[in-house]
């Protein structure tokens, strides 16, 4: 399964829980559609747009590991 | 794998009933002059031959393995390379490579963004701890500027000194000032693909040329760096045009070839490219090896999404010699430790750094 906190929720840049409104991977609103694909290729890349405000987020791959950085709701870790 | 052993037995001298008449009829049989040809003379295919090894059907893939397997052992050894790779520079790069998300030409999702020297020193200390002797440092770019290559020398350094591990870089196309500054910095490898086919790279990439591609690739070579040349495949070339790719390959003769079948990147011209099926990967992969008996041949981007588990297997029993472990510069690999399992499990020992200076 996909990362559930990249799909479901996002952090805060405070630390506050902010609610997930768009999808990790594509940026659409998840009430809308269909984003089982999503969740299933988001087991092979991070996530591109912040759940919270669909922005693009800075993302960076590491051998082991990702960061996604929301220049508003701040960044996600795996 | 199991061998089929009926086909190829016709065509063995001393096998059949009239062992006279064997001797001197001409082998037709593409896989037994592969067999005669690379494993026991250690020469590879040609172009033309490559051609019928892409073209054999899929129920001849076990024994097409198998001997590139086989190829694998006698002229490389069992041992393979584990690599680590990171994108120093991400996205906004001003070519236009059909198969990439990094382009800023594309409406990708991928921005723009760089890796800091401690981070850089992070990832190639993860990339050590699983054993691996290489690490590549990789940047989204035409070619170095002096800001990247400025970065580049700081980073080279303060991994040199934190970690005991091989530098590659891949920075593009380079002058050949850059390639002996990169020299001088103690680069061990230079990685620059030739991405397709000299006849099917006009269709994947038009800011620049694939003869450009290849000046980069003599200079490097020339320095004394070791060369990494690789490519994709299944971006919708023929397999005619697969084959040449191998064969020009064969001819420039890198010390490895690292192997990446299209992951189809959204917002990019291939976006809806269907994935290669993995009988192509298959059959690509065992090409290669048997169009280049000596070289490393390293699977790297898209095998997830290809190959699968199963296929990870196939491909290492199948010709494949080294590994790009954990993630790739925009998307995410198997786990490191399922590699490293797997290459356990296959009893395949993982290339020492002693090995590789």
């Amino acid at each position: 399964m996909s990362d559930p906190v990249a799909h479901r929720h996002t952090e805060g840049g405070d630390g506050s829980t902010v609610r997930t409104t768009f999808c990790g991977l594509c940026g659409e609103p998840l009430d809308a559609g269909d984003h089982s694909g999503c969740v299933r290729r988001l087991q092979l890349e991070p996530p591109r747009y912040c759940g919270a405000c669909r922005r693009r987020m800075k993302v960076q791959v590491t051998p082991r590991g990702w960061t996604a950085d929301c220049v508003e709701h701040g960044p996600l870790h795996r | 794998m199991q061998s089929r052993g009926p086909r190829r037995s016709t065509t063995r001298p001393g096998l059949s009933v009239d062992p006279c008449r064997d001797y001197l009829r001409p082998v037709t049989d593409i896989v037994e002059r592969a067999r005669l040809k690379v494993l026991e003379r250690g020469e590879g295919l040609s172009y033309d031959e490559l051609v019928e090894v892409l073209q054999l059907p899929d129920d001849r893939i076990p024994e097409l393995l198998e001997l590139a397997h086989a190829v694998r052992l006698a002229h490389c050894g069992p041992d393979v390379e584990v690599e680590g790779i990171v994108s120093l520079k991400t996205g906004g790069c001003p070519e236009d490579c059909h198969f990439c998300s990094q382009s800023g030409q594309f409406t990708s999702p991928v921005r723009s963004v760089w890796l800091d020297v401690p981070q850089l020193v992070k990832a190639a200390e993860e990339t050590a701890a699983t054993g691996a002797t290489e690490f590549c440092i990789v940047a989204a770019v035409r070619g170095p500027d002096e800001r990247l290559m400025a970065q580049v020398r700081d980073g080279v350094r303060a991994i040199h000194e934190a970690v005991e591990i091989n530098v590659a870089a891949s920075l593009g196309m380079l002058t050949q000032e850059q390639v002996d500054e990169l020299r001088a910095m103690g680069i061990h490898r230079y990685n620059h693909n030739l991405e397709a086919a000299r006849s099917y790279f006009p269709s994947v990439v038009t800011t620049h040329s694939w003869e450009e591609r290849w000046d980069t690739c003599e200079m490097v070579r020339a320095s004394g760096m070791e060369l990494c040349c690789g490519g994709l495949v299944g971006m919708g070339e023929t397999l005619e045009q697969r084959a040449e790719l191998a064969a020009q390959l064969a001819e420039l003769g890198p010390d490895e070839v690292p192997l990446n079948f299209l992951n189809p990147r959204p917002g990019t011209p291939f976006g809806d490219l269907p994935v290669m099926s993995s009988a192509d990967a298959l059959r690509a992969i065992a090409a290669f090896r048997l169009a280049m008996p000596r070289t490393l041949l390293r699977y790297a981007g898209g095998r997830e999404l290809t190959l699968g588990d199963l296929g990870t297997r196939e491909g290492l029993l199948g010709g494949v010699n080294a590994v790009i472990v954990g993630n790739y510069l925009t998307t995410l690999g198997r786990d490191a430790e399922e590699d490293l399992a797997l290459l356990s499990e296959l009893k395949m020992p993982i290339k020492e750094l002693a090995k590789t200076l």
